[in-house]
């Protein structure tokens, strides 16, 4: 089996969110990069499926030079090579097209995406993809088992979950519960210095849109303390002044 | 040019994330001079598919077709962007939900529509601009995206926009959908509801517990606390790694992110990526035994103390108020 694992590089998620230009940038000033968490789950169950030389692993990410440590990072957990389509990522419709135009030609029995990047949370790629490749898409999956030439999954829903059984090929976004994370051990760092990455050029697109500013929310007032023995007065509280009991 | 939602049921019913679509869609009709339509899918009661026109839908096109009964991703999306086209519907709005987020990303191709996911206000559409906000950093923060495309499709973050309710009424009218077989590929085996009364993401009111409770077996006073309350369930980031809680119940960068009306962290310190998650909620209660914990700082009301001690406290104290009420 072949699996395509579209990875991003994202800021740490201990990082404090700050903006300059006039908040129309955002501050990467002292931001660690890391590996998308949800990327890192679709990257384990791709090794998992394809473990003792039943497949490929191939991590794509769109980005420029200054992602390939990321990129590196993924193919010391274990993936087998790397391509990266040297662009800004502009947005998610930008990025899954530039991953579509290459799968067109280098087809997979399976796609994985992170369901989000921590970033800007779009979760659209994988849904893009699957629509620009025709190809069924599950956007939000908690399991992933393959029984032949079907796949089960697991489909989050409001209240419950959804059991589908999808012939391959298609795309699905990776949530918690799909795999745990691995962790590269030296023998995978070495390796992945001598992988095979490939630095594609993008294609030309149009695109549809554009983050103008950003904004971090409005800070909270003041925190009122109620004594640990008067919870009455908090039921008081939120009931008289919030409002919300 | 009209707008159009998508009014998804559950179980042939609305969930108020759906009322808060079609006031919020009501509003960008009446920005532009122009009617608003619903498209349901699905088996739904006239009478409930007439809700949609109390919040202000003009028309709504029911479509019942037997092989869209359940949610399909993909032929669901072909109907939408053929309702769209057909009712030359420049704007489509529908809700972030789970199927939501994985629509409104297959209609925007198909329509060569950008896409706004986790909208949280109506578009600023000054100087023939087209401006949405939307969440972005995982909650940390906001971003405003210019969509630049003569279509465009919306998905409202729940629990974001007010219910506004008009005294109008909506034209139901049935629509016969083109079937695709091609987009019949993937097949629901299964659809397992969860036992929680309280969905976490649809829910106003959400009790969350940290590694400050110990261990799962301390979980009844919670229960019982959003039980009486009405709440949803939800834990922090350590307890469902330790496998206390579900994954389903994690809030926080990693997990879900929440904007209920009220939120109570017991026991849960506050950690960046836990805040991320829970940073657009109205009302934020905490409960912990360290005053220093960083949860403290972010939350409107807070209670220095030990959850054993104070939760139970407080259950009887909500048992008063609501037997005085």
């Amino acid at each position: 089996m072949k699996i395509l694992v579209c990875i991003s590089n994202v800021p740490d998620t201990t990082t404090k969110i700050t903006f300059t230009d006039n908040n129309t940038q955002f501050n990467i000033n002292g931001v660690q990069f890391i590996l998308n968490p949800w990327d890192e789950i679709a990257l384990a169950r791709a090794i998992e499926l394809t473990d003792g030389g039943k497949g490929s692993v191939t991590v794509i990410n769109v980005g420029e030079i200054n992602t390939e440590a990321t990129i590196r990072k993924a193919l010391a957990i274990g993936a087998t090579d790397a391509i990266r389509i040297d662009a800004k990522p502009h947005d998610a419709w930008f990025v899954a097209f530039q991953i579509a135009q290459y799968v067109k030609t280098n087809p997979f029995d399976l796609i994985l995406t992170g369901l989000e990047s921590i970033d800007y949370n779009g979760s659209k790629v994988a849904a893009m993809l699957g629509e620009l490749l025709l190809l069924p898409s599950v956007s939000i999956i908690k399991k992933l088992t393959v029984d032949g030439n079907n796949a089960t999954v697991e489909r989050e829903i409001e209240g419950g979950k959804e059991v589908l059984s999808i012939p391959f090929p298609f795309v699905a976004g990776t949530a918690e519960g799909v795999a745990e994370p691995k962790i590269p051990n030296m023998r995978g760092i070495m390796s992945a210095r001598t992988k095979p990455l490939t630095v594609i050029q993008p294609v030309e697109v149009k695109t549809f849109s554009e983050v103008i500013s950003y904004e971090t929310p409005a800070p909270r007032g003041q925190v009122k303390l109620v004594p640990a023995d008067d919870t009455a007065k908090l039921v008081d509280l939120l009931h008289e002044e919030a409002r919300v009991i | 040019m009209s707008v159009l939602i998508y009014t998804e049921n559950a179980e042939g019913r609305f969930k108020k994330s759906i009322f808060e679509v079609v006031s919020y869609a009501r509003a960008i009709a009446d920005q532009n001079n122009t009617t608003l339509t619903a498209i349901s899918i699905g088996n739904v009661s006239v009478d409930e598919l007439s809700i949609l026109g109390k919040y202000g839908a003009d028309k709504v096109l029911n479509v019942t077709n037997e092989k869209l009964k359940n949610f399909v991703n993909q032929a669901y999306a072909s109907v939408i962007a053929e309702v769209a086209k057909a009712e030359a519907a420049n704007i489509v709005v529908l809700s972030n939900s789970f199927s939501g987020r994985g629509l409104a990303p297959r209609i925007g191709v198909k329509l060569e529509a950008g896409v706004v996911d986790g909208a949280v206000s109506l578009p600023d559409q000054e100087d023939g601009k087209f401006l949405v906000k939307k969440t972005a950093f995982s909650g940390k923060a906001f971003a405003t995206v210019e969509l630049t495309s003569a279509s465009k499709v919306i998905a409202l973050t729940p629990n974001s926009y007010k219910l506004v309710e008009k005294n109008s009424a909506a034209t139901i009218v049935d629509f016969n959908a083109e079937i695709k077989p091609a987009d019949f590929t993937a097949i629901i085996r299964e659809i397992i509801r969860s036992t929680e009364k309280v969905s976490l993401p649809d829910a106003d009111l959400v009790v969350s517990g940290g590694r400050g409770l110990k261990g799962p077996e301390n979980w009844a006073m919670i229960e019982e606390l959003a039980e009486l309350l009405g709440a949803a369930l939800a834990c922090s980031k350590p307890v469902s790694d330790a496998g206390w809680r579900s994954h389903s119940e994690h809030v926080g960068q990693t997990g879900i992110s929440v904007s209920p009306n009220l939120y109570i962290a017991i026991g849960i310190s506050g950690a960046i990526q836990h805040l991320a998650g829970i940073s657009s909620s109205k009302v934020i209660v905490v409960i912990n035994k360290d005053p220093d914990a960083p949860f403290f700082k972010v939350a409107d009301y807070g209670i220095v103390g030990d959850a054993f001690e104070v939760v139970p406290k407080l259950i009887t104290a909500i048992k008063k108020y609501k037997a005085s009420a």
